[in-house]
Order: C-alpha cells, then structure tokens, then sequence
C-alpha cells in the first residue's frame, strides 16, 4: 500500500503520439479509473506504470521510490488483465499462490495469504479445480483473488469487467468496490465504460487524445464537465451542446433569459437532459423526432432551433414522435464552454 | 433421391479410405507372407500363412538392423538440433518486434520452396573433409535444414496461440524473462512442440536422397533399401517398406492435431 | 523495446547461422561445382550432362510425371477437402486416414505400389480373375513406357495428394461457413458455390500447396527407382547415379542446378499465376 505518482509520462510509437505528458498523483488507498474511449491512452499508460511498457520520458514512483527503470516484477505491483490470463496450466490455488512462489514467501504466508484472498472473492471451493473448468466470472475472481494474495503496493487492473455479460458485470462492480474498500488497496483502474469509472472510483481521470482533460470526483466529473468531449462521453444520454450567442451578456433561448458569462459572442450551451423538464408556459420550443421509452424514463431526441437535442422525461409521460413541447431548466445546471476551444468556461 | 445422393457421397468417402489403406494392408501381407506368399500365383488377398519369420529374416539381413538404428540415431539428432535452433526463432518471430522479421521470415519459407536434399551433393565433399561423411550427425545436419522451417514456423504459430496477457501476467507477478518461458509459455506450447519433434522424427526417416548421398557403410534405413533395391528378393523388399510405414502412420495419428499448423501456412 | 531486439537477433542468429552454412555455402558450392571442369570455369559439365543418353529421358519423364501427376492431385484434393466439409459423422478418422500418405516415405510408396505392380502382383491378380489376362504379366519394364509411366502416376497420387489435402483443408477452415450460405441464400447451386466463393477463396492455400507439391515431384526419385528402376529415369535419380555410382560430382552439379531452376520457375509461375488481384486482401 503506497501512494502512486505519474510524472510527466509520455509515449509515442513511431509518429503516433500514445501519451501525451501526463501527470496523475494517487493517494495511498485511492480508487482513481482512467476513462476514455479506445485509443485514448488509459492503457498504455497503465502499462507503463505495470512495466510492460517503456516510457518515452517521465517518471512513475511507487510510495516515493522511482520505478521507472526497474522490469515489472521489481515494482511491487499487482494487475488484473482484461482477458483475466488465469494460467490455464495451474489450479485456482497455485494461480493465486503464484506471485508469492515468485517472491518465495514462506510456506506458511502463502498459505494463508491464499486462504485470505480465496475468501474475500469466495472461491475457497474452487482452489483444486483448473482454469478450464470456471465460468468467465469465476476465472474473474481468481484473477482478482491472485493479485489481493500478494498485498500489492498498487494494483492495476485493466478493463477488468469487460468480458462480463452486463448481469454479471453489475454484481461484479459491487462485489469489487466492497472487496478493494476492505483491503484498502491503491488501485489505477482503466475503463471505457463511464458507469464503472463512476460506480467505483473515488476519482475519475477522463482521457481524450493521449491527454489526461479531467481529474476529479464522479459527480463533479458529471455535473462540471471540464469540456465538450467530457460532457459527452460521461453520462448517458451524454450532455447536450447547443450553439448560443451572447447579447449584452445574455443568452435568450426561447423564452428563457440566461445571463452569459462573456458580453458578446457566441458559446456552448451545455445541459444535461435529464435536467430538462416540460413546462405549460415560457420556456423554449422543442420538437419530438423520436420518443423511446426506456422503463425508469422516456428519452426523447428531437431538435431546438435546428439544433439536436435529447431530453429525459419522466416514463408515464404521453408524448409521440411529431410532439411539440416547452421546455426549461434551472439556470445552475448549465455548463458554458466555449465555442472555439470546447472547453468550460470559468472552470476551476 | 436426397437418400441416394447420401450414399454415393458416403460411398466415395469410403472408396477413397480404402484406396489409401488397401496399398498398406497389401504390403502388410506381403511382406509378412514370406517368399511364399509373394511368389503365389494367383495372389491371395487375405493372410495366409502369416509370419513374423520373414520379418525376423529381413532383420536378420546383413546391416538392416544397424540401418534401423542409424535411421533412430539420425533422427533423435535431428529432432534435437531443429528444435534447438527453430524454437527460440519461431519465440522471437511470435513475440518480438524487430527489424528484418519479415525478410527472416520470407527466408524461412523459402528455404520450403527449394530441393533442399540437393545440397547433399556438394556436402558429401565437404563433409568428408571435415570427417562428417558417413556419420549420423552429417546426415542430420541436412535433414535439419528440412525440418527447420517447420520447426521455426510451427513453434511461431504456437506461440502467437499463447495470450500475451500471460506472460505479462507472469513478469507482473515476479517471474523474469526466462522464468515467464520456462514456467508459463513451455508448460503451455509442449504438445505443439513434441509433435514438431515427431514431424522432425518423420521428416528424417523418410529422407532418402541425402541420406543415400551422405553415407556409405553407415546407411539409414531408406539408403540401405535404396541400395539394395536391385539386389534382394521382392518379400524382403516389401517387409522393409512395412518396416518404414508403420512408424510414420504412427506418426500421424499422433500429430493429427497439429498437421494443420504444419502445413496450413500459407505463403502469405 | 531496443532490449526486444537484441534479444530477437539473439534468438534468430543460431537458426541463420545453421542456414548459412548448411544451406547458402552448398548452394554457392553446387554451383560453383556445375560450372567447374577439371579446373576449369564453363559449361561442360552441362555439356556432358546433356550429351548423356538418358538426358533427354529423365528431363521428359520428370516434367511429363509433373505436368501429368500435379493437376489430377489438385483436383481430387479439392474433392478429397469438400466431401470432408460435408461429412457430418467420422471427421476426424477420415481426416486421418486420408492424411496417412502424408507421412509415407517415396521409398516406402514405391516399394508398396512394387508389390501391387509386380509380375506376380496384386493387380495382375485382379485382372486374371477378370479374364482379361491369363497369367502373370509384366508391365514395369522399358517395353511397357505408358503401363510404367501409368504405375509410377498411381503411385504419386497414392502418396502425394495428401499434402495438398492438408494444406486445403487448412484453408477451408479459415472460410467461413457464412460465404457459401450467403451465396446458397443467393440462389447459387453447388457447383456454383464452389467454383465462384470457395475455390477464389481457397487461393492462397492452393497456391501453396502447389510449390510445396511441385517441389517435391521434382524432389521424388526412390518412388520412381523402386518401382522402374533405371527403365524410368528422372532428373533427381539421373543426380543421383552420377555422384553414387560414376562418383562425377560435376554432373551431379549440373543436375542439381538444372533442378532448382526449374524448380524456382514453377515457383515463380505459381507466384505470379495464383497472385491476389489489386485491392484484393491475400
């Protein structure tokens, strides 16, 4: 258990630029998710921090020691692979021994270190059986029981869940969160999938491009995108953006007067659809082009002005495709960016 | 009409069954019918008089069992050498970026379009100068050359077969590079390997050219067969085809698994 | 990843090494050695190897065994590969048995297909009770040339057809099933799917097996020996006696040389015949 610090990092292959300097400090015991569509990143820089990659420039130091130069075994880490890379060859039980046998532990602390992690993910029946005979979750268990058997300084895990069906992948992100909460372990979890970086974490890195573009908590990351590509991969439906212009430092949708933060100019508008509520009078006009109900609510996508938008309305709502509604929303929910750069403005 | 395109079709796969084992039951009576049974006239085409004696006389023939052990001998070395040499460059080929991969590789398949037992010619001179001639390890050597694209190339599609994820897992989990090899990608690719061994072990025995170029009193098998061809009776002959069958049926039954990575690289 | 790389030529070096010296050097040998003559550089081991009586025998018997033997192969292994792709029950032990050939020795073959061939043989056997002959018949003998060129024909597609089958079935595999159901769905029959999805499809796998197989009908001889003797003569059992019995290593040079390069043609025709059209993905 030790604090994690990525410092300036970068990596290119050839002319493509991976990683671009990023920067990330993680404190002893911390749940940070690296979230980001593929290609953004998350994993090479996760395998640079593993070893399994070399860093073109920059450092990583586990609980302040600098491990940049060493091979992967000498850092004192633990992953979970995506495709779990059980050894097929091994029982459960000599998988989860595996890295103390490596660091030839006595007998006894393998014993009981195995013991320990076997129970916290429940697989104490399963120690004898082989890798071929468990369910994928099973052999996600064993995966993640193997890296908590060696007390890892930092465990890594790696699009840990992604191989789950969605059933499976929900009980499983209960069950870790509570696993890791008690082990108390300093984890750098990578994921594309905004629902587990928020369900898990305790912070949220968003990678857009080989760039780090947020760190912050879950909600903030939702509720204070730091910019338009944030705003519309955190959430689903993502946030809508609409094209406005400031008028003596007033937007006018509608109905609805809302004071800009610039005089003149125009800027993104940026709100959340579930933040949209139909109103009988005021408000701005908004056509319905499709209506899907979704069981907790109806999602509408329809347009404003010309301009794509989505709405969240409650399920025993009666609304067809062709609908026009009024629409309005508190003033505080909104998130201006700005039009040329996509990024929020007056952000901390 | 479905019904009787049915059994044509099953009785085509059959017929093409017994066309491939029917040659081989033959040989297996006639060679273990004795001088009796291959001089018969007309033949009969069920076992009579079935002995191992003809069996134990074409053993018995001077220098057929040395030619066995030679043929073992030539082999076992060249089993040894082609996967000594091709498992670590099929490792590197699977596992390793680095530049002149792909031209080692177009090298390596190549070498698969070529009479390699030709080489044999001049080798014999050499060979004798360096006192290789007429020894077994002169005539693995060549059948080395044969076996090693397959070695390099079969071990390669093994490996590319092994998740990546393992190994790393294994580095992650405090193995070295050697270690992750010998404890993760060995234990996992030794079935794949033993049958290259066996296709090796195939591949030698059933050289001929270069093993009759390259000896002269110490004959394998194949060359002392070649060699004797016009001077012994038929049924000796036919038992010594026997003799060379059965191992490599063997054989292929125990590398069925794998005689699709053999030979299903394409030249691509 | 500079550390990769070394390790990589590390690992590789031993196997070129190997190759250098067990294959380049002969290769610069055999042709050194064509080309020498008593100490001096020209053509007259070719001369000599051309002026021999039976050179113009092995050349025609080779190319006429491989013209012949290569085509009827590749047509019945992709029969032999597509009632395999439609056989339900017994796969696996037909795939065996069909692959048997596979690891028969031209030796072994030869003297096999000799006991069938034979005076007193199998097949004459047959024939008798036939009633088309009346007693042992020999037809492995310079006065018969088609019935021997026939038998030593039988005898290489007995044995070498399974190579060609394994590397087709290798290739079906990597089809999917999808294409010939897409097709079926567009109403072709099955002769249709066949000659327009699977055999385009099947390409580079069949052009492998051509040079594998190629390569090797030059390299047969002891199939060619058992069964003919030197009533058959081929280029490789022409090398052969000449280094073996006439102990002349300049004409078995020769004969080696003339080999790989027809050898490197019929590659190189494969290549360029079977090659993916533009834009094609091989």
């Amino acid at each position: 258990m030790a604090e994690l610090l990525i410092e300036g990092v970068a990596k290119s292959f050839g002319p493509v630029v991976a990683l671009a300097e990023a920067t990330l400090a993680i404190g002893d015991g911390e749940f940070v998710a690296l979230l980001g569509p593929s290609g953004c990143g998350k994993t090479t820089l996760l395998r640079i921090v593993a070893g399994l990659e070399e860093a073109n420039c920059g450092q990583v130091l586990i609980g302040g020691r600098d491990v940049s130069a060493l091979p992967p075994r000498a850092r004192g880490l633990a992953m979970v692979f995506q495709n779990y890379a059980v050894f097929p060859h091994m029982t459960v039980g000599e998988n989860v021994a595996f890295g103390l046998a490596m660091a030839r532990a006595p007998a006894a602390r393998i014993a009981k270190q195995v013991a320990r992690a076997a129970s916290l993910m429940q697989i104490e029946t399963l120690l004898g059986r082989y890798p071929a005979q468990l369910s994928g979750g099973q052999r996600q268990r064993v995966a993640v029981a193997r890296a908590l058997a060696v007390e890892p300084a930092v465990l890594l895990m790696d699009e840990p869940l992604s191989n789950l069906d969605a059933l499976l992948r929900l009980e499983m992100r209960a069950e870790l969160k509570a696993v890791l909460r008690e082990a108390g372990t300093t984890t750098l979890y990578v994921t594309h999938d905004q629902t587990e970086a928020m369900g898990l974490a305790d912070r949220v890195a968003v990678m857009h491009e080989g760039r780090i573009v947020q760190i912050a908590a879950p909600s903030d990351v939702y509720r204070r995108p730091a910019s338009v590509f944030v705003g519309g991969f955190v959430g689903n439906p993502p946030m809508n953006f609409l094209r406005v212009a400031a008028v003596s430092g007033e937007v006018r949708l509608g109905a609805l007067r809302l004071s800009a933060p610039m005089e003149e100019g125009g800027l993104l508008l940026g709100i959340r659809p579930e933040q949209l509520a139909v109103v009988e009078t005021g408000g701005f006009l908004f056509r319905v082009a499709v209506a899907e109900p979704l069981g907790t609510h109806l999602l509408l996508t329809g347009e404003t002005g010309g301009q794509r938008m989505r709405a969240v309305v409650p399920p025993d709502a009666t609304v067809v495709a062709g609908a026009e509604l009024l629409l309005a929303f508190d003033p505080a929910a909104i998130r201006w960016m700005d039009a040329a750069s996509g990024r929020a403005i007056g952000a901390a | 009409m479905r019904r009787l395109r049915g059994s044509a079709f099953a009785a085509g796969v059959a017929m093409l069954a017994a066309w491939t084992l029917l040659p081989i039951y033959l040989v297996a009576i006639g060679g273990f019918g004795g001088p009796d049974a291959v001089y018969r006239w007309p033949k009969s085409f069920w076992p009579e008089n079935l002995s191992l004696d003809t069996f134990r006389r074409f053993v018995a023939i001077g220098g057929i069992w040395q030619a066995t052990e030679q043929s073992v001998k030539v082999a076992l070395i060249t089993v040894v050498l082609s996967l000594a040499l091709g498992v670590p460059a099929g490792y590197a080929l699977a596992r390793l970026r680095f530049r002149g991969a792909t031209t080692y590789r177009l090298v390596i398949l190549l070498t698969r379009a070529f009479p390699v037992g030709i080489l044999a010619l001049p080798l014999a001179v050499s060979f004798a100068r360096f006192g290789l001639y007429d020894t077994a390890l002169g005539v693995a050597l060549v059948h080395t050359a044969l076996a090693l694209p397959f070695a390099v190339l079969v071990t390669a599609s093994l490996f590319v077969g092994i998740p990546r994820e393992l190994e790393e897992a294994a580095w992650v989990f405090g193995c070295t590079g050697p270690g992750a090899f010998r404890r993760i990608i060995l234990p996992l690719a030794l079935p794949g390997i033993a049958a290259t061994a066996v296709f090796s072990f195939v591949l030698s025995w059933n050289e001929v050219f270069a093993a009759a170029v390259l000896t002269l009193r110490h004959r394998t098998l194949t060359a002392f067969l070649l060699t004797v061809l016009s001077e012994s009776p038929l049924h000796i002959q036919l038992a010594g085809g026997f003799m060379l069958i059965v191992p490599s049926v063997l054989f292929i039954f125990l590398v069925r698994r794998y005689l699709f990575a053999m030979w299903g690289i394409a030249s691509r | 990843m500079r550390r990769d790389r070394l390790l990589a030529y590390a690992l590789i070096a031993p196997s070129i090494l190997f190759l250098a010296v067990i294959f380049l050097i002969p290769l610069g040998q055999t042709i050194a050695l064509a080309f020498t003559r008593h100490g001096t550089f020209g053509l007259a081991n070719f001369a000599r190897m051309a002026g021999d009586l039976n050179f113009r025998n092995a050349v025609a018997n080779t190319l006429g065994l491989v013209i012949v033997v290569v085509p009827l192969q590749l047509a019945l292994a992709l029969g032999m590969s597509m009632m395999l792709r439609h056989l339900k029950r017994g796969r696996e032990l037909i795939l065996w048995i069909w692959s048997i050939p596979l690891g028969v020795s031209d030796l072994a073959a030869g003297l096999v297909w000799l006991g069938i061939l034979t005076e007193k043989g199998y097949l004459n056997t047959i024939l008798y009770h036939l009633g088309v002959i009346h007693g042992p018949v020999s037809w492995l003998t310079y006065e018969t040339p088609l019935a021997l060129f026939i038998g030593i024909l039988v005898a290489e597609i007995w044995r070498a057809t399974a190579i060609i089958f394994v590397v087709l079935v290798a290739g079906t595999q990597l089809i999917p099933a999808e294409f010939e159901e897409a097709a079926s769905v567009f109403g072709a029959t099955a002769w249709q799917r066949f000659r327009r999805v699977t055999v385009p499809l099947l390409r580079p796998s069949i052009q492998t097996a051509l040079i594998l197989r190629t390569v090797l009908a030059f390299e047969a001889f002891a199939v060619v020996l058992a069964i003919g003797g030197q009533n058959f003569p081929v280029l490789l059992s022409q090398a052969y006696l000449w280094q073996d019995t006439n102990q002349d290593y300049g004409v078995a040079a020769a004969y080696a040389v003339l080999i790989m390069l027809i050898t490197l043609a019929a590659t190189l025709f494969y290549l360029v015949a079977l090659r993916p059209r533009a834009g094609e993905v091989a």
